[in-house]
């Protein structure tokens, strides 16, 4: 089993510490991130782990694989894999009837207490064949009502379906909206399934981006959350972005997030073969900057596999394939209130760690770049080798603020180094200061070094904003040592 | 008068079967066939074959 998560026998030696309460449950005593959000919302997705910037860190989601077919054609998307918009592209998940759908979900539950969240996203959309999402959200919300659901679609299908979507208790929903503009349209959809009818052209976009505005304000009417995805396209969208970001806010999206196009010929996608390239870290950074300095902007999405399973960022899917569900462990509740009981502290414990590094070193320099590679829980605690991503944080005179995510390829498989991919990894840490992880052999550290990054293992297992924050005093005072997170 | 499928180009996906408004489109071990007796080619129905139309990969539902 993958150590990414919080190991349940921790959870015996925390539960002792707990006696004495720190006796902070509330945003107002921890100070969130999310203090500007309205309280309703924060209610909703504080243990949301693809919303709250703060929960990704603790809580876990899956996303269950039972709606294999799609009623759009997408030009980053090739049919015989999973939908691109929820998935890595190139990546089929195993396809699952209602019934073992369940089953996967009740596994999953018994071995995994973080798991808050589950989603249907694909692997085509969730309204195509909606009487399967459906059945599915019923079984799931009869046999584990606290858990939370969600459902990712393109729209088209959506204003049809918002009765059942309220009824059933969805309340997270995504939409996938490229662009406010036909004309721009046609350049993503070759075209759609609508009514009986295929439809082409700019005549399908202007149909799937009415759609799309009426589904949005039939939700938000609701009172349901609404996350609005982007795929970035250079030279498609990209200007164009803005225009999607106003029209979707003005309708009530609560979040809006900015992801890559990721396009490569082997994937055999229309944008693929035709050259159509993604975008480089830089530029979308620079449009995520445009959209909002808003802190509600979700930065965190990484576009898990539509039949992910774990944090955000990790994968344990693998372990809970059809042939592996046999042996499954009964859920226990009791577990599940043991490790909320953790979170609860170690939010606030790394809340007060990063106000007091605050207090204690004033910066003045113009803020840096960081990149980290941590399994999650808020803490530098990955090897830089194993890190198949780095959370990024910029740090400066207003604290420490995560403001992204880097994949990267591992490097290090096995102990055998291979130096292409540790070109990857510096090719995905352009712009970054310094890199911090629990350990860092000497040859990745000299080769950081020769790229300008410094890797800073001096930190290894404290909590991210205050190591960065205690770090970013002591190279300011050039040199002095600062004091100890 | 009836469609068939491609076998080698077929996804799965079954947004054919789903749309078939005659129940001729069966998936039996993830395999999807049209049923020649049942397919009507949505004559009277439809002014297009919806197997067709909603399918992704192109040449897949094709006249038999
Ligand atoms: S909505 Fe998803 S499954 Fe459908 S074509 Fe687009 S990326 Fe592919
Ligand atoms: S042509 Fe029409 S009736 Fe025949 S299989 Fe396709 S959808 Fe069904
Ligand atoms: S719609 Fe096309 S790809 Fe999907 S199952 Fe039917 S024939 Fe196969």
């Amino acid at each position: 089993m993958p150590q990414n998560i919080v190991a349940l026998s921790s959870i015996g030696r925390f539960s002792g510490a707990l006696c004495e309460s720190s006796g902070c449950s509330s945003r107002g005593t921890c100070g969130s991130a999310a203090d500007d959000l309205p309280d309703a919302v924060w209610q909703k997705i504080q243990d949301h782990p693809c919303y709250s910037e703060d929960a990704h860190h603790y809580f876990a989601r899956m996303h269950i694989a039972v709606a294999p077919a799609c009623n759009i054609q997408c030009n980053y998307c090739h049919r015989k894999f999973d939908c691109a918009n929820e998935s890595r592209p190139g990546v089929v998940s195993e396809k699952l009837e209602p019934e073992e759908a369940l089953r996967k979900v009740l596994a999953v539950a018994a071995e995994v207490p973080q798991l808050s969240v589950v989603g249907i996203a694909g692997p085509g959309d969730a309204l195509a064949n909606a009487e399967k999402t459906f059945a599915t959200f019923a079984l799931i919300h009869e046999a584990l009502p606290h858990l939370k659901l969600c459902l990712s679609t393109n729209g088209l299908m959506l204003s049809d379906h918002v009765d059942r979507i309220a009824a059933i208790g969805i309340d997270h929903v995504t939409i996938t909206i490229n662009m406010v503009d036909p004309e721009i349209g046609a350049r993503i959809y070759p075209w759609i399934f609508y009514r009986h009818q295929r439809w082409e052209g700019i005549e399908a976009a202007r149909i799937l981006h009415q759609r799309q505005m009426a589904g949005l304000e039939a939700l938000t009417a609701r009172g349901i959350l609404v996350k609005v995805n982007s795929v970035l396209i250079p030279g498609v969208n990209d200007e164009h972005l803005t225009a999607v970001n106003q029209a979707v806010r003005a309708r009530g999206a609560f979040l809006h997030n900015v992801m890559p196009l990721i396009s490569d010929p082997s994937h055999g996608t229309y944008y693929g073969l035709n050259g159509q390239r993604g975008p480089t870290p830089a530029e979308l950074r620079k449009v995520q900057d445009q959209l909002g300095a808003d802190a509600k902007l979700m930065r965190h999405c990484r576009q898990c596999r539509a039949d992910a399973v774990g944090l955000l960022g990790e994968d344990r899917g693998a372990e809970f394939t059809r042939d592996k569900l046999g042996e499954a462990k009964p859920f226990d509740p009791a577990q599940r209130e043991m490790y909320l009981a953790v979170v609860e502290r170690e939010r606030a414990d790394r809340q007060n760690a990063k106000e007091a590094a605050q207090v204690a070193h004033k910066i003045e320099e113009a803020p840096v770049l960081v990149a980290v590679a941590t399994k999650g829980g808020g803490r530098i605690n990955l090897h830089f080798g194993h890190a198949n991503e780095f959370q990024i944080y910029e740090v400066g005179p207003d604290g420490a603020r995560f403001v992204g995510h880097r994949r990267t390829d591992k490097y290090c498989v096995g102990g055998h180094s291979e130096p292409d991919a540790m070109a990857t990894s510096i090719a995905a840490l352009e712009g970054v200061a310094a890199v911090f992880c629990a350990k860092i052999g000497e040859r990745p550290r000299q080769r950081l070094k020769e790229a300008g990054v410094e890797a800073v293992d001096a930190y290894a297992f404290d909590y991210i904003e205050a190591s960065a924050i205690t770090w970013f005093a002591g190279r300011s005072q050039s040199g002095t040592v600062a004091a100890t997170a | 008068m009836a469609f068939k499928i491609i076998a080698e180009n077929c996804t799965g996906c079954g947004a054919c079967q789903f749309e078939c408004p005659n129940n001729a489109i069966s998936s039996k071990g993830g395999l999807f066939s049209i049923i020649t007796g049942k397919c009507t080619e949505c004559k009277g129905i439809y002014p297009t074959q919806q197997c067709a139309a909603a399918c992704p990969i192109p040449k897949t539902c094709v006249k038999a």
